[in-house]
């Protein structure tokens, strides 16, 4: 028996064209070849990952391309489980003699750990729902067309008398999973994402996208964006440190709730690390937030299923501000009397689960709306080095960055130099007084989720720095 | 290049991860019309390869679409060579259940204290090969070892989370070396103190709000050079390249040899040679195949370097990149990195340093991190502090968190302790570049003490 795959049939190209990933039935035959031989060299019971990727990133920087990246990569996990102990050994060799050295290390290291009292059979077979979300226009988008669209972004920033970096970036993946229970699980998707710093003079801007498809944004609106917007950046006065009106976009927002997803794993309360020990049932938050766990939502990405092969289920977390649900893997849903809600991570591993596909209710305003609505604030396009001050309150320090206004009298009245920051997430939760519908957000400290701009009211600002 | 990499944690007794991986792939960086290209592939076959290459070149065909100046790439000797990072114990070789049974008894000498409501101990290992071959002539082949270990106990009571983390946070300390590493920590001489450590943080005076007097323990010294010291020298930032992701720097190009970055206490180099230390930063060639070197960086409070690569060495008058061109992995472009950024040891004894000391607050073990965009400001949190008074180690603090601007802390250094103290610290996750990469990083430091300071902030109320 022979598992690797036949030469001259993958990685499929067409002359210097985009690699495709395997299809379905073949990325089946793959996963039951592994079991096969895992059961052949002795596993009791093994479980398989497949996760294939073919990527591209075009980034520029002074108005030219700079750095340009293609990547493909297949790689093969295997967990095997033996007596009352498991371990996992990954590998991208797919000859048979890796594949049998990988099988062989995985049986070799879950011999060298006492029992898991907590270790569960692997599961059968499952029923998962359909998602579509792969784009045939976004997995064959060349490096010529990302180039070209840069080029007009940078041609833009030139013609304006400012400096353009960022990313154009595109690629499809599919992860699958099986095992020796019979189950089989695979997903693929296609990605794509543009992002842009507008740089003039001292001052800067920023828009980003990220989306399923290379459809979802235009890459010169959001040059425009950020454009206009750094041209709105010159200038910033300084402001005394204190509590503001802020109205925060979306990917601010996204930035700063990002940090909240672990807090809401069984494990994490289990461990007692959760900012939401003893919280759990109780108000929370303001009576206007309310946050589901949504694989399934249209502007989310995802797979189906979790790093055990269950399938997600849509969770209600917070019901009008108060803490409604937890999600739970196998593991923790059978310690607490629970069904799996299907958010377990890969096993082993020490932190259980947690939700990945936020979903907040948002609301009906626009961020126009909400300067209109401002007397004295700040409009606060990002934030930047996120970090976690106090676990409990859930205190984040950060600061702004690429255009922080100054609102006057509903109207935006000038830049303003960025601030940090150091507040509780739990209480600008209950200070949020407008909403925008939710949107995609996308932002460089969280992965994407689906949240609204707010505006929030006594967000605390410590310092102010020299720019 | 080809990667493996073992990581095993324990967790409140049981095991928590215990998951080993490898990866063997080509990463192809082409000139083409005078822009640059980059494929990667796990594709180990003569079609598999010369497909990556040529996709390199249609890549770097397209880059010119969008190319408004030349590269200038600074001349390199070509090398063929081979090297292996010392070590004395391979940790692969050490059987698992000797590594298992550590961690679980480091756990369980944590968890007999009353109060400790979390426990956590792991061990991680690489070991990294490299075949580096370019058009110039050069082959080299070399081979890293790379450890890290490290405990942790948590504490939940009332209101309050605390933790304590030996020797040092995320993870522990990580060194260019074999299982001596774990050796040499003692794990589970330390366990038992920081689990106490833990739970006496509930009952400890908060931290004040003031401008004051700051000592700062070696590992969070080594993380507040990393910020605020060895990203503002990259030159990439400097020159706009990380503009829309890692952001840029406040050492614009006229500040080299002008800007009083420092007090005159105060030297700091990039040391990519093992003679260093057996730092994370530490090679014999970086992946540009420019062999390992020594840059002064500050000299007596002075700026005098940055770390460059062989496209933007002569921006700053070089005629020799230093060295610093480093990847995560054989799919990830190489770009410019931190080696070993430290700061050389001072004169004080570290006792006769307490003793100087009429009041100020001893801050160890990082908590959070943060800084703007341009290196400017920045705000730091331990896991724990002390007040020191009359020249005596006094209260424990909870929640300490110092802040400041760049240039006016590093001015305000006025004592660093000796060679006894220092520690070539190392930072594992320092996270560059789109796609993300993952490096580890040196950072050498012993205690040190700054004047003032601005304390308190992370939790101040207005």
């Amino acid at each position: 028996m022979t598992v690797t795959r036949k030469a001259g049939k993958s990685p499929k190209q067409a002359g210097l064209g985009n690699p495709q990933l395997m299809e379905e039935p073949e990325t089946r035959k793959l996963i039951h070849k592994i079991v096969a031989l895992a059961k052949r060299t002795g596993a009791e019971d093994v479980e398989v990952h497949i996760d294939e990727v073919a990527e591209a990133l075009t980034r520029f920087a002074n108005n030219e391309i700079h750095q340009n990246v293609a990547e493909r990569g297949l790689t093969m996990s295997v967990r095997t489980i033996q007596d009352g102990r498991t371990a996992r050994v990954t590998t991208n060799r797919d000859d048979e003699d890796s594949l049998r050295g990988a099988i062989e290390s995985a049986m070799s290291l879950a011999k060298s750990q006492p029992k898991n009292p907590r270790l569960l059979p692997l599961p059968g077979k499952q029923r998962y729902r359909r998602v579509r979300r792969f784009d045939p226009l976004t997995a064959r988008l060349s490096a010529d067309e990302r180039a070209k669209a840069v080029r007009r972004a940078c041609d833009l920033a030139v013609s304006r008398g400012q400096i353009a970096a960022g990313i154009f970036a595109s690629g499809q993946k599919q992860t699958a999973i099986g095992n020796s229970r019979g189950l089989f699980a695979a997903y693929r998707d296609t990605h794509a994402e543009f992002s842009i710093t507008m740089q003039q003079g001292t001052a800067a801007s920023w828009a980003k996208a990220n989306f399923g498809s290379v459809k979802g944004f235009e890459t010169q609106a959001l040059a425009e964006r950020a454009s206009e917007k750094a041209r709105m950046a010159q200038n910033p006065v300084e402001l005394a440190a204190g509590k503001y009106t802020v109205i925060l976009e979306p990917s601010a927002v996204l930035d700063l709730v990002g940090f909240l997803f672990y807090d809401f794993s069984a494990t994490a309360i289990e461990d007692k690390r959760s900012c939401l020990n003893d919280r759990v049932g109780k108000a929370v938050f303001g009576e206007n937030i309310s946050i589901a766990d949504d694989a399934y939502h249209p502007l989310q990405l995802g797979a189906p299923f979790d790093g055990e092969g269950m399938p997600r289920q849509r969770i209600t977390l917070v019901d009008r501000g108060v803490v409604r649900n937890l999600v739970y893997s196998r593991s923790s849903a059978k310690a607490h009397g629970k069904k799996p809600t299907g958010h377990g991570f890969a096993l082993p591993n020490e932190y259980g689960e947690a939700p990945m596909n936020l979903v907040f209710s948002g609301g009906n305003s626009s961020v126009d709306d909400m300067v209109r609505s401002t007397d004295r604030g700040l409009l606060v396009t990002r934030l930047w080095y996120i970090r976690e001050v106090d676990p409990y309150e859930k205190i984040m320090t950060g600061m702004t960055r690429d255009g922080l206004y100054l609102v006057e009298k509903g109207k935006i009245a000038s830049a303003a130099r960025n601030f940090r920051f150091n507040q509780s997430i739990l209480e600008m939760l209950r200070n949020v007084e407008l909403m925008g519908p939710a949107v995609r957000a996308t932002g460089e400290e969280s992965f994407e989720m689906v949240v609204p701009a707010m505006k929030i009211r006594d967000f605390h600002f410590s310092e102010v720095t020299r720019f | 290049m080809h990667l493996r990499h073992r990581n095993l944690t324990t967790k409140n007794g049981q095991v928590g991860t215990l998951a080993q991986s490898e990866s063997l792939g080509i990463g192809i960086r082409v000139l083409a019309n005078g822009a640059w290209g980059f494929a990667s592939t796990d594709r180990m076959t003569r079609e598999g390869v010369m497909h990556c290459a040529a996709q390199a070149v249609a890549i770097a065909r397209a880059s010119a679409l969008a190319k408004r100046t030349e590269i200038k790439m600074a001349a390199e000797d070509f090398y063929i060579d081979s090297w292996q990072s010392p070590f004395r114990k391979d940790p692969f070789e050490i059987p698992l259940e000797t590594q298992v049974a550590l961690l679980l008894a480091a756990d369980t000498e944590m968890r007999r204290v009353k109060g400790v409501t979390l426990t956590e101990a792991g061990m991680d290992f690489r070991k990294i090969d490299s075949w580096f071959a370019s058009s110039i002539g050069s082959r080299i082949h070399q081979s890293k070892l790379i450890s890290g270990c490290g405990i942790a106990a948590t504490s939940f009571r009332g209101d309050e989370i605390q933790k304590r983390s030996y020797p040092s946070s995320f993870g522990g300390q990580y060194a260019l070396q074999g299982y001596e590493l774990v050796d040499s920590l003692n794990l589970l001489k330390h366990a038992q103190r920081i689990a106490e450590e833990s739970v006496a943080l509930h009952s400890a005076v908060q931290c004040p709000e003031k401008t004051g007097t700051l000592i700062l323990g070696g590992s969070q010294l080594g993380l507040q050079i990393h910020e605020s010291v060895g990203h503002p020298i990259e030159l990439d930032r400097v020159l706009g390249q990380e503009a829309n992701f890692a952001g840029t720097s406040f050492l614009t190009l006229e500040k080299l040899n002008h800007l009083k970055y420092a007090s005159e206490i105060v030297n700091v180099v990039a040391d990519a040679r093992i003679e260093h230390g057996p730092g994370l930063g530490s090679f014999a060639y970086d992946d540009e195949g420019v062999p390992a070197q020594r840059t002064d960086i500050i000299k007596d409070g002075q700026f005098r370097g940055y770390l460059s690569n062989r496209e933007t060495a002569h921006l700053v008058g070089l005629k020799r990149s230093s060295g610093t061109m480093r990847t995560e992995s054989w799919n990830r472009l190489p770009m410019i990195r931190m080696t070993n950024v430290s700061l050389l040891p001072g004169t004080w004894d570290y006792d006769n340093l307490i003793a100087d000391t009429d009041d100020a607050i001893f801050m160890e073990t990082n908590r959070s991190w943060s800084i703007d965009d341009r290196r400017y400001q920045f705000q730091f949190s331990t896991e724990i502090g002390w007040e020191i008074k009359h020249g005596k180690k006094t209260r424990m603090l909870k929640n300490p968190s110092y802040s400041g601007i760049t240039t006016e802390f590093w001015n305000s250094c006025d004592a660093i302790c000796n060679v006894d103290q220092w520690v070539l610290w190392g930072t594992p996750n320092c996270g560059k570049g789109q796609p993300m990469q993952t490096m580890g990083t040196g950072h050498g430091a012993s205690p040190a003490r700054f004047k003032n300071v601005k304390i308190g902030m992370a939790f101040a109320k207005e």
